[in-house]
């Protein structure tokens, strides 16, 4: 079990504000709050469809809130200060905001038109703007803690899913980011395969201090990476708890529903 | 039968270097309208997107002949100007085929898949970066077999040259050969499409080799069928498909 982190001190590093989305008249988060500490991993579990991976695409800006404000490290991701006045952002500005930002997909997508290096050196030299010395030696820092030393020169098309993943976690990392989303990245792997990269996200849990917001349904590591759980359904938070109280006492009829539906799986 | 077979020869030769600098010319054009065309294409901003739009059709929609006729005979008559026949070719068979080649650009850049975009984002890259680093190179891999047809059917168009004095392949036979060397009218067109074959060939063997470095590029094996040819034009190292 991970200590808690210090929620009473430190300015949230996410607050999401009355946030709705919607997809046409489908309606997939409606009027969310929550917030999360510095430091603090988070694990959303539900059924699917109830808007997690959203969240996280939100949080990225590859979506656009229909209504009110998410803010990351106390930058609003969709509208900038001009001239004292509040205008939607540009592009510049969501550069600006991402940067802190890192995601890791369940597909990987990694560039296949570049080698292992390519896809580490390549945004840390033209968005940072590391030199090509100081962006090598970062990747070949990553390679190591993700135990992917000697495959710096491949194509990532010939890598297993699981070191594709760990190539994606490291492309994530080499960005420094302070806020990591990870999004059912071990859904696409094969099952032996599993094991080994929830090793290493426990072990980055562990050594860094990056706020983490993680989709997963891998339970058992939601349980002992996680500092708080938060269970969704339809768009709304059922249940927000930390994985000791939310996995053997849950409050909430369809958590323990959802719960019993999971583990029944398994 | 085949005793004038030299000259016919030698006569229709001295019209392969218009030939081949239309043919080159016209594809150095075609590319950098495709690529522009296709971007604007795609372009956020709507008065961009139907500029190419109007391009495209005006280009692909209308006769080439009649381009051709437009820019050598008319123009000179709006704007006092008259350029050399050759370059006049040029510039209409780059635009003409410039029109198909930027529908070629634009499918290729949208069958892209969305990850790859949404990867480029994830890592704050600009606009211009995700298009030049992360979606052309991937999607150059699928153009190029639309882009070799391309560019033999620019190379067949160049005998319209012809109709405005260019002594090319074409022109050579129709005007120089044939009314001298008229019983050997057979020959004459024989010889004349065998060139336009060669050249053909040339330019598929140049676009085979382009597709292998560039599915080598993006880590995609080329198959073993498409090895094999390529090793049969010759040339190519075998690099055993980029495995570094």
């Amino acid at each position: 079990m991970p200590p808690s982190s210090s929620t009473t001190t430190a300015e949230p590093m996410i607050v999401f504000d009355g946030v709705v989305k919607q997809f046409g008249d489908n309606v997939v988060l409606s009027e969310l709050d929550f917030t999360v500490a510095p430091g603090e991993h988070v694990t959303l579990i539900g059924p699917s469809g109830s808007g997690k991976t959203t969240i996280l695409r939100l949080l990225m800006t590859l979506e656009k809130v229909n209504r009110g404000t998410i803010h990351v490290g106390g930058k609003c991701l969709s509208h900038m200060d001009k001239g004292g006045k509040r205008v939607p952002a540009d592009d510049k500005y969501c550069r600006e905001v991402r940067k802190r930002i890192g995601m890791v997909f369940q597909q990987f997508n990694l560039f296949p038109n570049m080698t292992v290096r390519g896809n580490l050196i390549e945004a840390p030299c033209r968005v940072l703007g590391l030199s090509k010395e100081e962006a090598n030696a970062r990747a070949e820092e990553l390679l190591e803690l993700v135990g992917l030393s000697g495959k710096i020169d491949e194509h990532p098309t010939r890598l297993s899913g699981g070191q594709q993943q760990r190539v994606a976690i490291a492309r994530a990392l080499a960005m420094r980011p302070d806020v990591l989303l990870l999004d059912e990245v071990t859904s696409a792997l094969d099952p032996e395969l599993v094991a080994g990269v929830l090793a290493l996200l426990r072990d980055i849990g562990e050594t860094t201090d990056i706020t983490i917001l993680c989709v997963t349904h891998e339970m058992g590591f939601a349980r002992d990476f996680s500092h708080r759980v938060m269970m969704f359904d339809r768009g709304k938070v059922v249940e927000d708890a930390p994985p000791s109280e939310l996995f053997t006492q849950p409050r909430e009829q369809r958590t323990r529903d959802f719960l019993r539906a999971v583990l029944d799986r398994h | 039968m085949f005793d004038n077979l030299p000259r016919i020869v030698s006569v229709l030769l001295e019209g392969l270097p218009e030939t081949v600098i239309a043919t080159v010319g016209g594809i150095a054009l075609t590319i950098a309208l495709s690529f522009g065309g296709g971007l604007a294409l795609l372009s956020g901003t709507r008065a961009v997107r139907l500029l190419a739009r109007v391009y495209v059709e005006a280009f692909r929609g209308t006769s080439e002949v009649v381009q051709l006729f437009w820019i050598y005979f008319v123009l000179p008559v709006l704007i006092g100007f008259q350029l050399v026949p050759l370059w006049a070719g040029v510039l209409v068979l780059g635009l003409n085929h410039g029109a198909y080649g930027a529908e070629i650009v634009r499918g290729a850049v949208q069958s892209v898949p969305k990850a790859q975009y949404e990867g480029a984002i994830a890592l704050s890259l600009s606009p211009a970066q995700r298009m030049r680093r992360v979606i052309l190179p991937q999607a150059v891999v699928e153009m190029l077999p639309p882009f070799n047809n391309l560019f033999i059917q620019l190379l067949k168009s160049t005998a319209i040259l012809s109709f405005i004095t260019v002594p090319e392949v074409t022109r050579q036979g129709v005007q120089v050969l044939v009314p001298n060397f008229g019983s050997d009218i057979v020959l004459i067109f024989v010889v004349m499409l065998l060139i336009y074959l060669v050249l053909a060939v040339l330019i598929t063997a140049v676009m085979r080799l382009l597709e292998r470095l560039a599915a080598t590029k993006v880590g995609r094996r080329p198959s073993s069928v498409a090895r094999e040819r390529v090793d049969d034009l010759g040339g190519v190292a075998a690099g055993g498909g980029g495995a570094s």
